[in-house]
């Protein structure tokens, strides 16, 4: 490569350069397209998939009335969960020593506890505490019933769930919370706001805007977290799967069913996600942008544009 | 209370943050329909004394007096009682401030801003504080911005937004922590200009400044302050052009 006289090199200003090639795409292309056809041919060539099985059972009524439960046991876990969790992140921020020592042990015992644990823990119950009452502590009951009536495998279930979600979620909530600078405290409280209307009104709605992306991501774990409750032979989505094929021996393609059903609730609630996260961004809320900034990376553009307004 | 009653008085108060002494023995008085500045080199507690008269900090001794009635703390008997957060509150609704980083709330728009403690605090009907709120904006000069939100706005707009939110309480004085300080230059001149009609409109107002020619043109009470203590206070004319104290004189030849 000999330096070309500059006189036989074309004017810059009329020459665009060549963009830079990238070789490693197309090579890295290339070994995932294979590996994704040969994965591609096992579904279809291999015979245990026995697709025909997997289509009659995706829409039975048995698989759907599963779904349903999975679906309602992910929300009431999540609702009680943060509706807990925000009042843990609460104490945990208080000045009061005694709220905080009570929410930090909450947490650690929460989170500490497998949840597989605590759904056997909390169906066993009655062994522990055979009767549950209302009243004054040492004083007249004004209500009473056996543990074993209150305690069904629906209602351990949402137990177990939920109080492990409200660990996991006072700590994410209270990270939200502290991300709110002090000014905008200190602006409402020199207008005069009291405590709980501050958190109310000025930092608890701001929390939750940086919350949703996390909150988001905890509702796709508790779908899955779900399938521990067929320990207590509840029929959500996995059990009832197992019932069938229990029955019927066609195991394979019973769990294909349940996870293509996993599958599509987890994009549905990945997509929900992000619409709300939009929404509360007051980005705009056309399909294709939301779906375009599901794939976006801007971690090589040098300059990061703050997708802001 | 005698009509001699300043509306906010500050006797011996001290503040230190650890083992450094922020404010020593400050006394201050300040007239209903009054407009104080406050100067001095950064670190002399100018802003600290502000956040004191509405207990944003606590001062480790001294008191404050707003219309003659203690700030923070309230007498039962021959007992002295240190006050609640939401007590307060109450207090702190008569004591406006503006903050030099503006603290709007960014999740709302500026009418939203401005109407949020009237609706919340004061329990008005939210007709009624859009009404008096629009006002204000208009007072501001921006009524075209009131459905802006905060990040749509100027560092000057989102300033003017501000004073009109701290306004809406209807405060009996105004407290102002460096409101231009975070502007860039070309938008000091409009934030400047509300807070003189507001002088003008005869508002008490305490307000620590970097901005010369405001002290020199609006205030009534000029205070110097360097190292935690006044050293010098009175009418601009006199304190800018006769300083008597050799580091007011330091001070005056590096700003002005």
């Amino acid at each position: 490569m000999g330096q070309s006289s500059p006189s036989s090199r074309p004017d810059i200003h009329a020459t665009r350069p060549v963009p830079v090639r990238h070789p490693a795409r197309w090579i890295g292309g290339a070994a995932l397209f294979l590996f994704v056809f040969l994965f591609v041919r096992l579904l279809v060539t291999n015979e245990n998939l026995q697709w025909p099985v997997v289509a009659h059972y995706m829409l039975s009524p048995e698989i759907l009335k599963g779904l349903g439960r999975t679906l309602l046991l992910t929300f009431l876990a999540m609702i009680f969960g943060l509706a807990i969790g925000v009042v843990l992140a609460v104490m945990r921020l208080s000045s009061n020593p005694v709220f905080r020592a009570a929410s930090w042990l909450w947490i650690w015992f929460f989170r500490g506890v497998p949840p597989l644990v605590q759904l056997v823990f909390w169906y066993n119950l009655a062994l522990l505490i055979p009767t549950v009452s209302i009243g004054i502590p040492f004083g007249p009951q004004f209500w009473e019933a056996s543990t074993n009536q209150l305690i069904t495998p629906f209602s351990a279930a949402i137990l177990g769930l939920a109080l492990t979600e409200s660990a996991y979620a006072s700590e994410m909530i209270r990270a939200g919370i502290q991300a709110i600078s002090v000014g905008q405290t200190e602006a409402a409280a020199t207008l005069g706001m009291t405590r709980a209307q501050i958190l109310r009104r000025i930092v608890l709605p701001q929390a939750l805007r940086i919350l949703i992306p996390p909150i988001g991501n905890d509702t796709i774990s508790m779908l899955k977290f779900t399938s521990l409750v067929s320990v207590l032979a509840l029929p959500d989505l996995l059990y009832s799967a197992q019932m069938i094929y229990s029955r019927t021996y066609q195991t394979i393609p019973l769990l294909i069913v349940a996870t293509i059903w996993y599958l599509i609730l987890s994009t549905v609630l990945t997509f929900a996600e992000h619409y709300i996260e939009h929404r509360l961004n007051g980005r705009p809320l056309a399909l294709s942008a939301v779906l375009s900034s599901l794939f976006k990376s801007k971690f090589w553009s040098l300059r990061r544009h703050e997708a802001r307004s | 209370m005698t009509a001699a009653t300043p509306l906010l008085k500050v006797e011996r108060l001290s503040k230190s943050f650890g083992t450094h002494q922020v404010l020593r023995n400050i006394d201050l008085a300040i007239e209903a329909g009054e407009v104080m500045c406050i100067v001095g080199p950064s670190g002399s507690g100018k802003s600290t004394l502000l956040r004191c008269l509405n207990y944003l900090e606590t001062p480790d001794s001294g008191a404050v007096f707003l219309a003659g009635e203690p700030v923070g703390v309230r007498w039962r008997g021959a007992t002295l009682y240190e006050m609640s957060f939401n007590e307060l509150a109450v207090q702190r609704q008569r004591m406006g401030m503006v903050f030099q980083s503006f603290n709007l709330f960014p999740h709302k728009t500026a009418l939203e801003n401005v109407i949020e403690a009237p609706i919340v605090v004061k329990r008005k009907k939210k007709a009624e504080a859009i009404t008096e709120a629009e006002a204000l904006l208009e007072k501001v000069g921006l009524a075209d911005r009131a459905h802006y939100y905060p990040r749509q706005l100027s560092g000057g707009q989102q300033q003017r937004v501000a004073i009109a939110r701290s306004l809406a309480m209807q405060p009996a004085l105004m407290l102002f922590d460096e409101p231009t300080s975070a502007l860039d230059p070309e938008l000091v001149g409009e934030v400047l200009a509300v807070m003189r009609a507001l002088a003008e409109d005869g508002m008490t107002m305490v307000v620590v400044t970097h901005e010369m020619s405001f002290a020199r043109d609006v205030a009534d009470h000029l205070v110097f302050m360097d190292q935690g203590v006044i050293v010098e206070e009175g009418h601009p004319r006199d304190v800018l052009r006769h300083p008597r104290h050799s580091r007011t004189k330091a001070f005056l030849a590096r700003v002005i």
